[in-house]
């Protein structure tokens, strides 16, 4: 992407190069291809799961990216992860550009970058025990070649994690979800990591376990210094753990805020709506609330609604909503928005 | 009031090779006609089981209803033989379920989804019954009811679904209807529209609703009563404002300082029970909460302390619910 391009687009927080922003994402855009035909495939349309957003993230930073499903968050996680090329724009880390390096020259990145996924099920080998897991990590990035060390990291890596270190000698079967979680996130320590990825790391959890993992979370935000992408569909945890806050809506990003500001100040209408569905664990406040709902469905993305994507199902919306994607404009100092009619 | 389901006492085993599962153990409660009762807890503690086990439901072997009694509508239900808990099911109570893609026929249209339910329990015609689908699927706001009569659950969205299980749920004008998570798998804003339309239409038809879920913040929007539940017992049960501000067992005072909450100051730690639910297959004599009780006493693993009410309409499972139920939980 050259340069003409990324100035076209409206980045939010405006942070220039080489302040505190760890990782920076311009314009970013992942069109997935929808083919027609077995033998001879052709193109037919895209999906576009994310379409040209930008944003920072600064050291020691959490910075929540709520959405519902198919809205893009986790598109957006895998191609900060190099794990989808992007489409288009740009992903810096820490001054370099990831997506022009080389397999080789992002390898010592890989390892300052992890992830945690959602389900503690899925994400661990069944066929290896708690230790090995744990360990592979280390020895692909060869950070401690000592067995007996690395043995020895495992067991503090578990007990930070709140598990017993007794723990490695067994496999992810033996364990329950909130454990599995604590071993996906002992697993992502590993490595030193500076950014964490949290792709609905506490979704999949019951309330009393998902509250335990959200506090060791932030303890270990606290120790090591850990910058944050917190991906989640829950507002209530978002509102919890996150300093700033993005919302994505069908591929856009359409606000981003504080988070004191974003909860108690929300103005873009999907925000305000998605906001209102939530509901709190209070009847009292409960029984004093509206209750609007938004109505309708979320389109596919194979074929989004012209001009504001959310204009469908907007209460808000005027005509010149079906025609343009409204800019992407800081309306307060950190407070960005995608609507015309704020 | 009348009551329109009465459990008493009721016992739910699974009968496996690691032991007996008791996972339902001895619950009480009752549902008023018109009533929305929530049972809440987390993964394992009972609630679907003790769903299940009202509709019979429970695979046998390995489960079986080993105690108890299920009276509804001045039927024993656990007394009728399958045909005749056949007509209770669907007809006079209904169901709807977490999954709406596995509950529902994928080689069926969704007019014969319907349409089966109504000339199975009405013996209507087969034009009665398809106008009775076409008006149950506008009463759940379903725009364009004809095209969607002729189309296959895979061509609706997930909400879709949960509206045509609501139409099948409501079709026979059951007396009562059990959702199960009804709207865990949708996104926040489609689940906002199913439980305003579920709490629009069971006032609207004066049917009572038994909401099973672990979604403390649905439970505080939709429901009357709520049964809290943990290793298979009741172990507290009230109305929500008593539970929610007045709670007096250590288990729903822990289930509520967990949950963050958004329209709260941000940088309070939350402070869950540590500690996982027990093996249901390990349970003694004692409080099966009590190895991750602050209150805990000696009394406590001698015996399972009963449900004792502590305010009219409020009762309690715990030897020390005098000393529990410090609000500042919840603000």
């Amino acid at each position: 992407m050259n340069e003409a391009a990324a100035t076209m687009t409206t980045p939010p927080p405006p942070r220039v190069e080489g302040t505190d922003a760890l990782v920076r994402v311009r314009n970013l855009k992942m069109y997935f291809p929808v083919t027609e035909g077995t033998l001879i495939s052709r193109v037919v349309a895209h999906v576009k799961a994310v379409d040209g957003i930008s944003f920072d993230i600064r050291k020691g930073e959490t910075l929540g990216l709520v959405g519902e499903s198919g809205c893009g968050k986790t598109t957006t996680g895998r191609c900060i992860l190099q794990l989808e090329t992007a489409t288009g724009g740009e992903i810096w880390f820490d001054g370099q550009e990831l997506n022009t390096l080389s397999k080789a020259e992002m390898r010592p990145l890989r390892q300052r970058i992890q992830v945690i996924f959602q389900d503690p099920y899925s994400s661990l080998n069944p066929r290896m025990k708690i230790g090995q897991i744990i360990a592979e990590p280390m020895m692909v990035h060869g950070i401690i070649t000592d067995r007996g060390e690395r043995d020895a990291r495992v067991r503090e890596l578990l007990e930070l994690c709140g598990l017993n270190p007794k723990f490695a000698d067994r496999y992810p079967h033996e364990m329950s979800g909130g454990q599995r979680q604590r071993v996906g996130i002992a697993r992502a320590l590993a490595v030193n990591p500076e950014f964490i990825i949290c792709d609905e790391a506490v979704s999949a959890l019951d309330v009393s376990i998902q509250a335990q993992v959200i506090n060791l979370l932030e303890d270990l935000r606290d120790e090591f210094e850990l910058t944050y992408l917190f991906i989640s569909h829950d507002l209530s945890v978002v509102h919890h753990l996150c300093h700033r806050v993005a919302v994505m809506y069908l591929g856009h990003i359409i606000e981003l805020a504080g988070t004191e500001e974003l909860f108690a100040n929300p103005l873009h209408p999907y925000t305000q709506g998605l906001l209102e569905a939530v509901p709190i664990p209070d009847p009292i406040v409960e029984r004093a609330r509206a209750h609007q709902v938004i109505k309708g469905e979320i389109p596919s993305p194979i074929n989004p609604p012209s001009g504001c994507v959310f204009h469908p199902r907007c209460p808000k919306a005027v005509d010149g909503c079906k025609v343009n994607m409204p800019e992407f404009r800081e309306i307060k100092p950190g407070h960005w928005v995608a609507c015309t009619e704020v | 009031m009348t009551k329109l389901l009465e459990i008493r006492d009721l016992k739910t085993q699974f009968f496996t090779s690691a032991g007996v599962v008791r996972a339902v153990d001895g619950i009480t409660y009752d549902v008023a006609p018109g009533e929305t009762v929530a049972v809440v807890g987390e993964s394992g503690c009972g609630k679907s089981v003790s769903a299940m086990s009202i509709l019979r439901l429970i695979p046998d072997p390995p489960g079986r209803i080993v105690a108890g009694s299920i009276m509804f509508d001045g039927k024993d239900l656990l007394a009728l033989s399958e045909a005749e808990m056949r007509e209770v099911r669907g007809r006079d109570i209904g169901m709807i379920f977490q999954e709406p893609m596995t509950s529902l026929n994928p080689v069926l249209t969704i007019e014969r989804q319907i349409t089966e339910t109504l000339e199975e329990h009405l013996d209507v015609s087969k034009a009665a019954a398809r106008q009775k689908a076409l008006e149950m699927l506008n009463l759940v706001g379903i725009s364009d009811p004809e095209r969607r009569l002729k189309q296959y659950p895979h061509h609706l969205s997930g909400g879709m679904r949960q509206r045509v299980m609501i139409a099948m749920a409501l079709a026979c004008g059951p007396k009562l209807i059990i959702a199960d998570e009804p709207t865990t798998a949708l996104d926040v804003t489609i689940q906002a529209q199913i439980l305003e339309l579920m709490k629009e239409l069971t006032r609207k038809l004066g049917v009572a609703l038994i909401i099973i879920t672990h979604n403390l913040g649905v439970v505080a929007r939709y429901a009357d009563r709520v049964n809290v539940m943990y290793a298979g017992r009741i172990i507290e049960s009230g109305d929500a404002v008593q539970i929610y501000h007045n709670p007096k067992h250590p288990y729903t005072l822990a289930l509520l300082r967990s949950v963050p909450r958004m329209d709260q100051a941000r940088g309070q730690k939350l402070r869950p029970v540590s500690g996982q639910p027990p093996d249901l297959t390990k349970l003694d004599e004692g409080c099966a909460f009590r190895p991750r009780c602050d209150f805990a006493t000696e009394q406590c693993a001698r015996a399972a302390p009963a449900l004792e009410e502590v305010e009219p309409g409020h009762i309690s499972a715990c030897w020390e619910k005098a000393k529990v139920g410090l609000v500042e939980a919840v603000g």
